[in-house]
């Protein structure tokens, strides 16, 4: 069913207008949800505890939208009974607006964490972590745009695209390892640090996870394959540098 | 013949396992056996071509939902199915419906024989001005010369299948008129089975009952089809999602498309089946 976009209105028009208002309230969260990353991410490396608190303050809209999507979603079924591309597009929402809340979640806590953080003496560059939240903050956005256009091609890039982020989360839970062996005064930031970069691959995966609602929203088919995934961390060992080898 | 218990266990493991042992229907997967085989069918009323080369499988023992706008051929298909045409002339049926490799619709076919195998259930119940009883003996005495011991088992199997038997053991004599509307509609489909038909045409069977009858007909049913072949025609998109194994939807005289229930209304291969099942009709 590509040709979604094409389809002629409902013949009860409050019906359109009802799925048009649920599109609308995802949009809306997707947006709130990538300013939510990006702010995290501006927080940290700006050392910015004012914008940090914000970003914890403003968790509470995206649960509140959860709550306003799940809701109107259940009215939905049981008013209007909705069949195949409707239908699809309810359920995606539930499950989409979900995602949406846990990204919600990881946003407010590496906002916490950068409050701490501001706190430490900085620890090597935050350029992983900028580039991190920008690719998982471009990945949202492609999902909840593909979503908005009926777009299954699009959602399927999404879907593969999380490669990077596993690439850049392996060289800073490595690099912060090191760190951690160096100088044991390290460890709070660098653990923190680490959450921060956990935080934002698991932004990244819910992204794909969204893209992949998307794709059966849009198509009606069921991504089954494994999604290509680089993450890992699970079974990396950084040895400690030789100390005293001359001794 | 396949084991009808025994085929839903393979369905529900072929669609990828079942939840608690129990599936009320197929998820996906049909039977293989074919009861009913049409085979480019055309119909005309007079000059009027009401039906399009169509192709359809009815599957053993299992319900095919008939779905469409106003006109579009379903209720037609039913009344080729078992020759209810033949009544009237000027109408005309071309191509092949195939019941155990007999075309039915050949002229030399025996009409009586052919609607003791395949039964219909009406939009409006209707009984016989006569006792309940009665209403079930008549038509099982038009094929078969039973000792009254056995007629009156037949009756009871018949009652008893047709979830009516409680209702009525009491009162078999007293005139079928005086049941509710819903149980005259289960009278009618015991007398329907009472003849033992192999397949069973329901025309909207639950348009003219309240909703509780409705569940008890669609619950009758699911029941019928582990003996009998199931078509039912209905405008109740929602029945066709409850009752139907597979659903053919109807346009024009044409089959647009035929798949498995839960697929056609989750994720329609065709734009015209989206539009009419999601109310995006012209």
């Amino acid at each position: 069913m590509e040709a979604a976009r094409d389809m002629p209105e409902h013949t009860v028009r409050s019906y359109e207008e009802e799925l048009r208002r649920l599109k609308d309230m995802i949009v809306r969260m997707g947006g709130l949800a990538e300013r939510q990353v990006a702010d995290a991410a501006l927080a940290l490396v700006r050392r910015d505890t004012e914008l940090a608190s914000e970003v914890v303050q403003r968790d509470v809209q995206l649960d509140a939208l959860e709550r306003e999507v799940d809701s109107f979603c259940v009215r939905l079924l049981a008013l209007r009974q909705p069949m195949a591309v409707d239908l699809r597009l309810i359920v995606a929402a539930m499950k989409i607006s979900h995602d949406l809340e846990r990204i919600g979640d990881y946003a407010r806590n590496a906002a916490k964490r950068s409050i701490v953080l501001a706190e430490l003496p900085q620890l090597g560059s935050l350029n992983g972590f900028n580039r991190m939240a920008r690719l998982v903050q471009e990945n949202l956005k492609g999902a909840i745009d593909a979503l908005v256009h009926d777009d299954a091609d699009r959602a399927d890039e999404i879907w593969a695209a999380d490669e990077p982020v596993d690439d850049i989360y392996n060289g800073i839970f490595r690099e912060l390892l090191t760190f951690m062996m160096e100088d044991a005064r390290n460890i709070t930031a660098a653990t923190h640090l680490l959450f921060v970069a956990k935080n934002l691959e698991r932004i990244g995966d819910h992204a794909t996870n969204i893209a992949e609602t998307v794709h059966f929203a849009v198509s009606g088919e069921v991504l089954e394959e494994e999604r290509p995934k680089a993450d890992n961390s699970a079974f990396a060992i950084v040895r400690p540098p030789e100390q005293g080898a001359s001794g | 013949m396949p084991n009808a218990q025994l085929d839903a266990a393979t369905t529900s493991e072929q669609a990828g396992g079942s939840f608690g042992g129990m599936q009320a229907r197929s998820t996906s997967v049909l039977n293989e056996t074919v009861r009913i085989a049409i085979r480019n069918l055309d119909f005309y009323y007079g000059a009027n071509k009401a039906l399009k080369a169509v192709n359809l499988s009815l599957p053993d023992r299992q319900v095919t939902g008939m779905i469409g706008p106003s006109g579009c051929g379903k209720s037609t298909l039913l009344r080729v199915l078992n020759r209810m045409y033949s009544l009237y002339p000027g109408q005309r049926a071309e191509g092949e419906v195939l019941l155990e490799g007999q075309n039915i619709i050949a002229p030399e076919v025996d009409l009586n024989e052919l609607r003791a195998k395949i039964g219909m259930v009406f939009q409006k119940p209707t009984p016989f001005p006569m006792t309940i009883y009665e209403n079930i003996a008549f038509g099982v005495r038009l094929h078969e010369k039973l000792p009254k011991a056995q007629m009156d088992e037949r009756v009871e199997w018949a009652l008893t299948r047709a979830a009516i038997w409680d209702e009525v053991k009491d009162r078999l004599h007293s005139s079928a008129m005086g049941l509710s509307g819903g149980q005259q509609q289960r009278l009618c489909i015991a007398r329907t089975i009472a003849v033992r038909p192999e397949v069973i045409l329901f025309d909207e069977p639950t348009s003219a009952l309240d909703p509780i009858s409705t569940l008890k007909i669609e619950e009758l049913i699911d029941e019928l089809k582990r003996d009998f072949t199931i078509a039912i025609v209905t405008h109740n998109m929602q029945q066709a999602a409850r009752c139907a194994d597979q659903v053919a939807f109807f346009y024009l005289g044409e089959l647009i498309e035929v798949a498995p229930a839960a697929q056609l209304f989750t994720a329609p291969k065709h734009q015209k089946t989206q539009e009419y099942i999601t109310g995006r009709f012209g």
